[in-house]
């Protein structure tokens, strides 16, 4: 499991390698809590095309940086979530808060 | 319908299994040749279930959760089973976005993700004495093929 950012003007994109589930929600978490810390975020793009697999613990992470950036005025969106992912963000009903796009640069142009 | 194969294990309630409950359910599925996307339908179905023994029948202390699977022809059967402190109100647990630990940040959307992914979810529960959870779901892809 890897975390990593990229500082894209006053976006920050999240890059999630491996899989999400309960075992791996807490660290995904106090990884981008610590760097939404440090940085000047104003929006977040989490990319998830290096994502295998996710269960709904991944809609409790997305969903709680969601919160977190909203309550400062930004904004967040979704990358890239292969059919499997795509599924239980439709079931969830997240995709009408948080919009799904195809590239980074799509993601970011539209904030 | 005829149980053409089936298999048993047991596992300590820590949260390290849930992917390797949700691996050994797809490649024992696996045989009956299903579709990629039906694979994934079975291997997040049984994550969420394995996860909801964990963190709520166990609450995350010591105990062994059970996964079973037959195999029928075109079909798989899959129940996960814990002997934790059991659910109160079932109706209320299944309810979409319903959670009783909002702030471990669950999304209360397991159950709904399990009968969306399955074609039946039954639970079964006692206060005090664990739950059941059989999942049933029939491979369209090798239905059609009949």
């Amino acid at each position: 499991m890897q975390v990593k950012f990229t500082n894209k003007g006053s976006t920050l994109v999240i890059s999630i390698i491996g899989e999400i589930d309960h075992h791996s929600a807490e660290y995904i978490r106090d990884k981008i809590d610590a760097q939404m810390m440090k940085s000047t975020t104003r929006n977040i793009v989490f990319d998830l095309s290096r994502v295998g697999f996710m269960d709904s613990s991944g809609i409790g992470v997305v969903v709680g940086r969601y919160k977190n950036i909203s309550k400062l005025d930004g904004k967040a969106a979704i990358v890239n979530p292969n059919a499997q992912i795509r599924k239980i963000l439709e079931i969830s009903g997240i995709q009408r808060i948080i919009p799904i796009f195809g590239s980074v640069d799509e993601a970011i142009s539209s904030m | 319908m005829q149980v053409i194969n089936e298999m048993r294990i047991e596992f300590a309630s820590k949260s390290n299994n849930e992917s390797f409950a949700r691996v050994v359910a797809a490649a024992f599925v696996s045989q009956l040749d299903p579709t990629l996307e039906e694979l994934a339908d079975v291997k997040t179905a049984v994550s969420e279930a394995v996860t909801n023994a964990i963190i709520h029948g166990y609450e995350n202390t010591e105990g062994f959760v059970r996964m079973s699977c037959k195999l029928y022809k075109d079909a798989v059967e899959i129940t996960v089973e814990d002997d934790g402190k059991g659910i109160e109100d079932i109706e209320l647990a299944r309810q979409p976005l319903y959670t009783s630990k909002p702030e471990m940040e669950r999304s209360g959307m397991g159950f709904t993700v399990m009968e969306t992914f399955m074609d039946s979810v039954d639970v079964s529960s006692k206060p005090g004495a664990g739950t059941t959870v059989r999942m049933y779901k029939t491979f369209k892809s090798l239905a059609d093929k009949k």
